[in-house]
């Protein structure tokens, strides 16, 4: 098995590829005021919702539920959607997703009668964590990317910065610049309004004319074999049904048990991801309807790094995910870095745990590192993943892996943690330190604070100053002044 | 009341101040304290950077060292969330049946500061007396994990001649984050730069918090942005204890607090 998750292979650590983006302060506004208007809207919606903690443990529970029962609900999954006259087809990684993604197309393609191999997707981030795009154009098939933003992503050769607002980091005037390079118009307004008009003549073409559709899925329904997509534009809607052929990639952690499980998820979903009440457009097929939308009906369900998640309950957890995004808007990292700085389509807060664990902890790395541990992602989280303590726990994997290396147990960082794990547990050595760290600082004082400290503590005097320590530590003033007065 | 102190580790060596201002307090207010010297570190800087078995001797180690303790006090809210929060975590993981007795035991008789003072003690009004105006950022670990709420509002707010001016995107993290501070240091001053905007606009005197972790970021910062000149206008970062350990009698003054370059 050859599990791949987007470009994070090759991508730098977080920190080398937040330096680049902090230098750009137009994204930086952009992301910062994305993310602020997100972060409001959601927090009206749910303010007003009386059984909202209650929503999010049944959420917790369902998933928890499913995950635990996995192969059970997969199965059924597939029996009920092949008796509804759709086809299913097991991948155990990118690359198998993809051969039998480029399969079906040539031979939809064939019977369709077109030279030119084309499809029309809707938003499947699932789609980009296996590259499909890429290996779809070098078999000479070429995907249309309809939702609006990942339009936008496609056309600017960019990546997606958002899991649920790809282009979150463009703005209007930015995407104006883009629609008039690649759609040749000649004059193009500002406005929201504008954009969208020029999109929809564009893209209702494609709609028309293709006859093969990609998407995604928000769920896959078990007890009905059915799939459900949210989005807020409709294209999805055109996707799903206009084609000849429609083939949906799942990551088979998208299973749910029963139909009526929805009306948990299609309440905390909207709320969390755009602050809306309801998703304008909630599309939900079971199988092949005679005379009526896709005749030919696929399904890819996709493993690709996460059955060995489901292992060990921390790592298992993060699987609950409905990617609403939420966490992203509310993180202080995101706000400052925005999603390129993760090296992975999924970004912010569950990209820093998810992405590692997919790649097995190959790649993705200094992810779990790209957190304060400031808890916001938690508290907003709707199916209560606990990624503070993921990420915890995904430090403690990378730690164990260094510890195992040669390199990594010489590393700077994992002789000073031994050193001061050794200090605490010998008092007199500690206080002992704590002496001779304030005849050392002499060093490094000027007028009263620490200046150019080496090693890893450079990164603190960088940026910030650091006051000297002072002439006596706690204990010492309380040896001098409150031991002996009892 | 006989109260055992933990002072943490950083407070002990960096800002003992705290400590001070603790034990006078708690004495001004008839109280013991106890200060257990062979006391260290919680284990929290190991365990949240992933160096979990080096965490845990210093988990047992502390325990141990307050095993005869009724209750403790600890003026860092980070510290009293890493117990909380992962103690019994780590029995668990552990598989340690004797540890997680002890974690059981031992985590009902922890307070923060601002717990220990209003749901302990029962007070809102200590007699203390701060004549200024003062903002208030509620770290992190005190917010999202222990849920101390208003309690350290409260006790502000029962400050004789104290002016409480509340912070614009309080629940903003500072970008402090322990080793995250170091590991990705760019990041976390760019947050700190967003924090003290937000202090900033308080026109506030003074910063309180529970945490004098984040206390040293946004200090450090407002430093670094001072050039290290002078006092005039740079908000003063404080622990609330040492706010609450304030009398007439006995005043916190902004010079007190001041770098060494101001006092030299
Ligand atoms: S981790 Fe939770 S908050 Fe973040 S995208 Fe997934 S479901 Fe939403």
């Amino acid at each position: 098995m050859s599990v791949r998750v987007g470009h994070t292979a090759e991508k730098s650590a977080f920190p080398i590829l937040a330096h680049e983006i902090l230098k750009d302060q137009q994204t930086r506004r952009n992301v910062r005021h994305a993310t602020d208007v997100i972060r409001a809207k959601r927090a009206l919606r749910v303010e007003e919702m009386p059984d909202w903690q209650e929503l999010r443990t049944a959420a917790h529970a369902i998933k928890t539920h499913t995950l635990l029962h996995l192969p059970h609900y997969l199965q059924q999954f597939e029996k009920n959607c092949i008796a509804a006259g759709g086809q299913v087809h097991w991948a155990r990684d990118a690359d198998e997703a993809n051969a039998i993604a480029i399969r079906l197309i040539q031979a939809a393609a064939k019977k369709q009668g077109t030279s030119i191999a084309e499809v029309i997707k809707v938003k499947t981030m699932t789609s980009d964590e296996i590259g499909m795009n890429s290996a779809l154009e070098k078999n000479n098939i070429t995907p249309w990317e309809t939702d609006l933003a990942d339009m936008i992503v496609q056309m600017g050769n960019d990546e997606p910065s958002h899991i649920v607002v790809p282009a979150l980091h463009k703005n209007r005037h930015q995407v104006r610049e883009l629609f008039l390079e690649h759609m040749k118009l000649t004059e193009l307004g500002t406005e929201a309004e504008d954009l969208t008009q020029a999109a929809r003549h564009y893209l209702r073409k494609k709609f028309l004319e293709v006859g093969i559709g990609i998407s995604g899925a928000n769920f896959a329904i078990a007890e009905t074999g059915s799939i459900c997509v949210v989005e807020s534009e409709g294209n999805g809607r055109m996707c799903v049904t206009m084609p000849q052929t429609l083939i949906s990639l799942v990551g088979i952690e998208k299973v749910i048990p029963k139909f009526q499980d929805l009306e948990v998820f299609l309440q905390l979903l909207p709320r969390s991801a755009t602050g809306e009440r309801m998703n304008p457009y909630n599309s939900i097929w079971t199988g092949v309807e005679p005379g009526d939308g896709p005749q030919e009906f696929h399904v890819i369900l996709l493993d690709n790094g996460r059955t060995r998640m489901m292992a060990n309950v921390r790592e298992r957890e993060t699987l609950n995910c409905i990617r609403c995004g939420a966490c992203l808007n509310v993180c202080p990292v995101y706000r400052e870095t925005g999603g390129h700085a993760y090296g992975s389509i999924y970004s912010g807060p569950i990209g820093a745990i998810l992405s590692p664990q997919l790649n097995g902890m190959q790649h993705s790395r200094s992810l779990p590192y790209a957190s304060s541990l400031c808890g916001a992602c938690y508290e907003v989280c709707p199916v209560k993943i606990n990624i503070p303590e993921t990420l915890i726990h995904l430090r403690g994997k990378v730690v164990e892996q260094d510890q195992n290396s040669i390199t990594g147990m010489f590393s700077q960082e994992g002789m000073g943690m031994k050193m001061a794990a050794h200090l605490f547990e010998h008092p007199r050595q500690y206080e002992a330190a704590q002496r001779l760290a304030r005849t050392g600082q002499g060093l490094f004082e000027k007028d009263g604070k620490l200046v150019n400290l080496p090693g890893m503590a450079a990164g603190w005097t960088q940026f910030r100053d650091l006051r000297a320590l002072p002439q006596q530590t706690f204990r010492e003033w309380w040896k001098q002044n409150k031991r002996n007065k009892a | 009341m006989r109260i055992h102190l933990f002072i943490a580790c950083y407070n002990d060596t960096l800002f003992p101040r705290t400590g001070m201002a603790v034990v006078n307090l708690l004495e001004r207010l008839g109280h013991e304290v106890v200060f257990p010297l062979a006391q260290t570190c919680c284990g929290q800087m190991h365990y949240n950077t992933g160096y979990h078995q080096e965490a845990m001797p210093l988990v047992k180690r502390l325990m141990e060292e307050f095993r005869d303790a009724e209750t403790i006090v600890v003026p860092s809210a980070s510290c009293v969330a890493m117990m909380r929060d992962h103690y019994e975590l780590m029995a668990h993981n552990a598989n340690d049946a004797r540890m997680m007795e002890e974690v059981k035991d031992f985590l009902p008789r922890v307070f923060e500061f601002s717990e220990l003072i209003t749901d302990k003690l029962g007070l809102t009004d200590v007699g203390a007396y701060f004549p200024h105006k003062v903002t208030y950022h509620p770290s992190c670990h005190s917010l999202r994990l222990l849920h101390v709420g208003d309690r350290p509002i409260r006790l502000l707010n029962g400050v004789e001649g104290l002016q409480y001016t509340p912070m614009e995107g309080a629940d903003q993290c500072c970008g402090f984050g322990g080793t995250f501070a170091v590991k990705n240091a760019e990041v976390s001053s760019a947050m700190l730069t967003d924090k003290i905007t937000c202090v900033r606009k308080t026109s506030a005197e003074f910063v309180a918090a529970l945490d004098n972790s984040c206390l040293m970021q946004i200090d450090g910062g407002l430093h670094r942005e001072s050039g290290g000149r002078g006092t005039e206008g740079r908000i003063r970062p404080v622990h609330l204890a040492e706010i609450l350990n304030s009398t007439k009698a006995n005043p916190l003054t902004a010079e007190s607090l001041a770098w060494d370059e101001v006092s030299a």
